[in-house]
């Protein structure tokens, strides 16, 4: 591990050394990659963790009576301990490997959802929800007659919280709403929402995916039911995620998909599903995605999150000083409490050719409506360019933004 | 800058800012959508024909510098023309936007359109220069979308 050592200010120089990728070029300049809101990029200790799974540990786990089957499963579990310890669960039983927050969204979705939703029934999510948010919801509703309900958001990309205490009622039996918004950078008051979704006895279920990687998570206090997330938002590799639920919860929900890993035992006339968290996970699991997850966890643990949150916030206000000092740029999304996403329009020039141009400079944002197409609806627009902030961004990512900005309406004028 | 510059052309800001036809077509035979999820573009095209002639087109949409510059100087290219020049000019667009860089191509039925060939070099904005004329042909071929019977 080359990680640098907890401290308030961060040792940008030693961090930017453990991403390989920072050091390359695009279009023949250093690469300046502002599009950690879609994936971050990845320190060498999660690549050597999976080049080392691959080089001396490949196996299959839980089966095997051989060296190497126990080394694998010994990791795998371990980095489930790991990611336990790093949103303050209970036990490792709540703790049940997705393939990212979509997959364990919709595990929710169609376990917890079929077996508890019923006809008449209410789900909230909000006007600021990714699709993965949305969708699952929609498709549960039609299927059992219930209905889903939107909190509104007001024109600073804020949750209206006196709509959602009058959307709560008896029939609200589930609230599922995003953390960290990933198109605004809004931060929700979750605290807030879930004493009063529990209030009225709705269980509620967090969207960590932007929230994960800059602001410490502590399920137990949160008391949230429901937390998903995926890894490779949090510096890990893609195709793995976390769904954590509190143990009751998902003791009394029936099982995701049936196959092996998760079952004790199979007859023709009769199936014991295996414990948790087991029984969430069948088939072969994405080990190499969960070894490189530990590692990618170890390493925002060396670092500290207190201590990334801290540098975020102040690459946030000095991105957020600097453009509006740009006539024609317009922030979307200026609310009081928000994450390092810097969501915007450029007056007479679609977000995409922002991109475009921003792109030969060697600057990475996205442009797009960042799957969250309600959210574009509410602010009468078909997209945003978006530049989204991670441990390793510096002031000077910033000054060659609003230099390629510049060279934005030059090009356009 | 020079790839930019190819990219954006004189011509191709000019079209952006000031794109032709830009409107609803009184009279429409035809009328089609386009959309492009990844970007959000949004393009109404209108048809004006007789037989296989098209007489006249109009559009409306948002989109980037790139959708709204071609689709502008699509209907300017097209007027006039019957379904199968359309196709012709349609196919020799194609292979000029998505050829390899480096790549010669024929420009006997481009004119204008020539200076979207910067295109080329950016791959992702392929999508944005096509969009209008995938809306032209779904608009020729869903004879179903008629808006109203001549
Ligand atoms: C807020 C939010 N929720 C959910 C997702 C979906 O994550 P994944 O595609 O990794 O499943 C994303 C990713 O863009 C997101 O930003």
């Amino acid at each position: 591990m080359t990680a640098a050592t907890p401290s308030a200010t961060l040792d940008i120089a030693r961090i930017r050394d453990d991403f390989p990728i920072l050091a390359t070029q695009v279009h023949g300049k250093p690469l300046i990659y502002l599009d950690n809101a879609a994936t971050t990029q990845k320190p060498r200790a999660v690549i050597e963790a999976i080049q080392r799974y691959y080089t001396e540990e490949n196996s299959n786990i839980h089966r095997g009576v051989h060296h190497l089957s126990e080394v694998a499963t010994r990791k795998y579990e371990s980095a489930r301990g790991l990611v336990r310890q790093f949103i303050g669960a209970h036990t490792t039983r709540e703790i049940i490997f997705t393939r990212g927050t979509t997959e364990g969204l919709n595990l929710v979705a169609a376990s917890y959802g079929r077996a508890n939703i019923s006809k008449g029934d209410e789900i909230i999510v909000s006007a600021m929800e990714h699709h993965s948010n949305i969708v699952p919801w929609q498709m549960l509703c039609q299927e059992k007659g219930a209905r889903l309900r939107v909190i509104p958001i007001n024109d600073r990309g804020e949750l209206l919280m006196d709509e959602f205490e009058k959307l709560l009622s008896p029939r609200t039996k589930l609230v599922s709403i995003v953390h960290i918004s990933n198109s605004l950078g809004t931060i929700n008051p979750v605290r807030r929402i879930i004493e009063l979704a529990h209030a009225v006895g709705a269980v509620v279920l967090l969207d960590a995916a932007q929230s994960v990687a800059h602001t410490p998570i502590d399920v137990q206090s949160l008391d949230c039911d429901f937390l998903a997330f995926s890894g490779h938002k949090l510096f890990g590799p893609t195709g793995i995620g976390v769904l954590y639920g509190k143990q009751a919860l998902l003791e009394a929900m029936p099982p995701y998909q049936g196959g092996g890993d998760m079952i004790s035992s199979v007859t023709f006339e009769h199936t014991t599903y295996n414990h948790l968290p087991h029984k969430f996970e069948a088939g072969t699991p994405h080990i190499e995605g969960v070894i490189g997850l530990g590692a990618a966890i170890a390493y925002v643990q060396s670092v500290g999150l207190h201590a990334i949150a801290a540098h975020e916030q102040r690459l946030l206000q000095y991105g957020t000083t600097l453009l509006a000092e740009l006539p024609k740029v317009r922030m979307i999304g200026t609310a009081r409490e928000k994450a390092g996403i810097l969501s915007f329009v450029v007056e007479g020039v679609h977000p995409h050719d922002v991109g475009t141009i921003l792109d030969t400079e060697g600057i990475a944002i996205r442009a797009g409506h960042h799957c969250t197409m309600p959210v574009m609806d509410r602010f009468g627009l078909p997209a945003t360019a978006r530049a989204s902030l991670s441990l390793y961004n510096t002031a000077a990512d910033l000054d060659a933004l609003v230099r390629g900005l510049h060279k934005v309406a030059e090009v356009l004028r | 800058m020079s790839e930019l510059r190819e990219l954006y052309q004189e011509m191709v800001l000019d079209h952006n800012s000031r794109p032709r036809n830009f409107k609803k077509l009184e009279g429409a035979t035809h009328q089609s959508e386009g959309y492009n999820p990844l970007c959000g573009d949004r393009i109404t095209l209108y048809l004006k024909m007789r037989g296989d002639l098209i007489e006249d087109l109009g559009f409306q949409g948002t989109g980037c510098a790139i959708s709204r510059a071609s689709a502008s100087m699509m209907t300017q290219s097209i007027k006039g023309k019957t379904i199968e020049q359309a196709e012709e000019i349609f196919g020799a667009f194609h292979k000029m936007v998505t050829r390899d860089v480096g790549e010669p191509y024929d420009s006997d039925d481009l004119g204008d359109l020539e200076v979207l060939s910067g295109v080329a070099e950016f791959p992702a904005r392929v999508k944005c220069a096509s969009l209008s004329w995938h809306t032209l042909n779904a608009a020729l071929e869903g004879k179903a979308q008629k808006i109203s019977t001549e």
